[in-house]
């Protein structure tokens, strides 16, 4: 195994690690205006997050910086290819990541729905447009000789893409109905436990389509891959423990199919890195793109003493935060403004 | 077209940034100060202030996080030819920031914020000072990687592309050692006269006059040797450009012509841009440019029209001089503005020592505006760094033409400097709003203590806030 070979498996296990974590804030972040009847209880759903979310979110840079650093052609091709997808990426992670601050900051009802569609629309189109992105990786994007990308913003719209944008949303969805099922009591958890289990079964469907079509569309193997057949089961499980109940098993179950999902891009993909429908031959491929031995070399030092570190005081922040959430018993139904009489 | 497209796009993302980002640096360090006083002697008054100023730094943190995303990808959205070129070298600091310095500041943030009342007191001081650890590793890689394209090091040349030989070299890169200080000493200069202006301000109004004070008299305590220092550590970093990136210095004191020794500084001119030699300088410093530029009143500064002549010697023909009017200015803008922060600061420590700080009507209603000052010093000295190194991308490596992406239309990036500049003005407003807002608020009360005064009573944002803050699911 090559430098260029690890880095790919360390950029794989980034997004892997990046929807893990944060394909459950999203779906919070989704679910959070529906399940959420009312303003205090949406914000007891927003907190089940509150502390976590903003390291989460930080794999995203990492997974990005890390293809920067280790594939600079990668990222060059990528990033410009999906110029405007950035863009529209860009503003949703804006509207999510300043509505944690700012929602409270400001005592009007306007304000406040304001930012809780923000967050609610937000969350949706960012597991779309990542999704969209990596799905385009295996299904191909007119690329030339140069790696350029040649075609325009609505080239990005393959139908694989957006199967898989569609799937990341729907799984995403899924994690973060079974973490509420963990984070919360009473109303909002039966709650939680209803939105699982329905979502469990779209998510069964989506999957099956999305591995179906990876694997008779756009791999060349007979048999298909290990982790592909283990996130659809773990798909399926998740369905089955939802309506089980099995909170904690049917949030893990949602974890694997989900890193599964994600995973099984990568592993069509290697050792191509971005794939050219112009011809075959323009592919991106890790030893095309990757960065000189010197450079993964550092990289590789870093990345094996600080990745360790990071994973144990993350883990440790979750700890602290295990406890499940509960409304303040209010008396009204709208929290806001409340909040100060219970105090 | 596209590269003017892509300049004014990057320049208008990385100012807005760094609007953000020394406030950002600059409180945490402050509200670790504060904090650790509480824990150290125990008193209360501490705490209030620091979950007070926790609030500012808050405000101003989130938006810094999701502009410094843009950051992250732009590179590779608007100069993919210069990120497939000098990834190898540039982007590797740009993961470690990532790795070592955001994960950092992100999680502990996140544990700080929540942690009020899940941690020991003693826990929860170390999440702070973690946050502002990050926030200072962050600029370090940043820097690295900024120096590294003012001052390219630590690689050599192979079939036409820099690969990095030695990555220690960027840490040890003259203008990193000089340019890194610079930017940590202005990012304490910008939070400590934030939390000067709010102190002065809600002393001025005789609210909670003795816990203001305190939190006046440590603003000051850092913003006095930190304004000193970063003028002194700028006129160094000067003397680093001088040998690596004459051009800059030159453009900065619209120098056409080299001067051999003892060259004057011009205070202002009149005048003056890349189609006018000759502008009307007035009030000629003696020596002070040669002293500036080399530490020495005999030192030599070679002048624009020689150094491009040398250039397309060098580099072939072409135009290597920047923009001479942005440089002129960006350059005393950013000085004068020291200066006068400078000033304000000593007067400031003097009634301290005179024991007037609290009745000091004149310096308590100036204090506010000054807030406005660090904000445009900090934005003329990245002009001045940025600009005066154009025409080059990374300096003598690859030019800014070269580097912009080929595959991207003048329409996308068009399309992408209305949408962020209609959400950075939008953001603009907002933050300003909350930093008023929240800064004018009353002290909030300390819940431990369990006393309303009745001049919270009105205040939405106060009484109930420290409240709030304890209850897990209430903090957002």
């Amino acid at each position: 195994m090559t430098l260029g070979d690890f880095w790919f498996i360390v950029v794989a296990v980034l997004w892997v690690g990046f929807f893990i974590l944060e394909g459950f804030d999203l779906g919070v972040g989704m679910l959070h205006s529906f399940l959420g009847r009312t303003d205090m209880e949406r914000r007891v759903l927003i907190n089940t997050i509150g502390p976590v979310w903003d390291g989460n979110e930080v794999w995203l840079i990492v997974a990005g910086a890390a293809i920067f650093a280790a594939f600079p052609g990668w990222y060059a091709t990528m990033f410009s290819a999906l110029y405007l997808a950035v863009v529209l990426l860009l503003i949703a992670l804006m509207v999510r990541g300043l509505t944690f601050e700012y929602q409270r900051k400001f005592d009007d009802p306007r304000w406040r729905t304001f930012w809780r569609w923000g967050m609610t629309v937000a969350s949706a189109v960012i597991p779309f447009l990542i999704g969209l992105a990596l799905g385009d990786l295996l299904h191909g994007l007119p690329i030339n000789s140069q790696h350029e990308y040649t075609g325009g913003f609505w080239n990005l719209f393959t139908p694989f893409g957006v199967w898989m944008g569609l799937t990341m949303v729907v799984l995403s969805l899924l994690m973060g109905a079974t973490y509420l099922t963990l984070k919360t009591t009473g109303e909002l958890h039966a709650r939680a436990q209803r939105a699982a289990t329905g979502i469990a079964a779209v998510a069964v469907v989506v999957s099956f389509g999305f591995f179906t079509w990876v694997h008779v569309g756009l791999s060349t193997g007979f048999v298909p891959e290990p982790l592909e057949a283990l996130a659809l089961m773990a798909v399926i499980a998740a369905a089955w423990l939802t309506s089980a109940k099995a909170d904690g098993w049917a949030f893990v179950a949602a974890a694997v199919g989900i890193g599964g999902t994600v995973g099984s891009i990568f592993t069509e993909l290697f050792p191509r890195v971005m794939i050219s429908t112009t011809n075959t031959a323009y592919n991106l491929t890790v030893g095309n793109t990757a960065s000189p031995p010197y450079t993964l070399k550092v990289m590789t030092v870093i990345a094996v003493v600080m990745v360790p570190v990071v994973v144990i005081y993350q883990a440790w922040a979750y700890h602290i935060f295990r406890a499940r959430l509960t409304a303040p018993k209010v008396g009204t139904d709208d929290g806001a403004g409340v909040v100060a009489e219970t105090t | 077209m596209n590269l003017d497209l892509a300049r004014w796009q990057f320049a208008m993302t990385s100012i807005y940034h760094f609007l953000f980002v020394p406030v950002t640096m600059g409180l945490a360090f402050l509200v670790a100060l504060l904090e650790t006083a509480w824990y150290r002697n125990g008193d209360e008054t501490y705490r209030r202030l620091a979950r007070f100023f926790g609030a500012l730094l808050l405000i101003n943190v989130a938006i810094g996080v999701v502009t410094g995303l843009i950051q992250e990808f732009e590179f590779g959205m608007n100069w993919s030819a210069y990120s497939r070129l000098v990834g190898n070298v540039f982007g590797g600091p740009l993961a470690m920031e990532g790795l070592v310095a955001f994960f950092l500041e992100s999680t502990f943030l996140g544990i700080w914020i929540f942690g009020w009342n899940r941690l020991s007191k003693k826990a929860h001081l170390v999440t702070i000072w973690l946050v502002a650890a990050g926030t200072i590793l962050s600029a370090a890689f940043i820097m690295a990687a900024n120096s590294w394209m003012q001052h390219p090091v630590g690689y050599t040349m192979k079939n036409g592309e820099p690969q990095l030989t030695n990555i220690w070299a960027l840490f040890t890169n003259p203008t990193f050692v000089w340019a890194y200080p610079h930017v940590l000493l202005a990012a304490l200069v910008t939070g400590s006269i934030i939390m000067l202006g709010v102190a002065a301000w809600q002393m001025h109004r005789q609210r909670a006059v003795e816990v203001f004070r305190r939190a006046a008299v440590i603003s000051l305590a850092v913003l006095l040797p930190s304004i000193v220092l970063a003028i002194f550590v700028g006129s160094e970093l000067g003397v680093v450009e001088e040998k690596y990136q004459p051009m800059k210095i030159a453009a900065a004191e619209a120098l056409w012509n080299s001067c051999p020794s003892h060259c004057p500084f011009s205070a202002i001119q009149i005048g003056g841009g890349n189609n006018d030699e000759t502008p009307t300088q007035i009030i000629n410093i003696p020596w002070l440019l040669s002293i500036l530029a080399t530490n020495s009143p005999n030192g030599p500064v070679q002048g624009l029209n020689q150094l491009n002549a040398q250039y397309q010697k060098e580099y072939g023909p072409g135009n290597y001089v920047p923009n001479v009017f942005i440089q002129y200015w960006s350059m005393r803008v950013m000085a004068y503005l020291a200066t006068l922060i400078m000033l304000f600061a000593l007067w400031g420590g003097w009634l301290i020592y005179r024991k007037k700080l609290g009745h000091a009507k004149w310096f308590l209603r100036i204090a506010p505006w000054v807030v406005i000052l660090p904000f445009l010093m900090n934005t003329a000295g990245w002009l001045l760094t940025e600009n005066g190194r154009q025409p080059w991308i990374v300096q003598g490596l690859m030019k800014t033409a070269n580097g912009v992406s080929p595959s991207v239309s003048a329409t996308d990036i068009w399309i992408s400097i209305l949408v962020f500049l209609a959400i950075f003005v939008a953001l603009g407003v907002a933050d300003a709003w909350m930093m008023l807002r929240y800064g004018r608020r009353p002290l909030g009360q300390d819940p431990l203590a369990k006393i309303t005064s009745p001049e919270d009573a009105g205040s939405p944002a106060s009484g109930t806030e420290f409240a709030d803050d304890d209850e897990s699911a209430l903090v957002y």
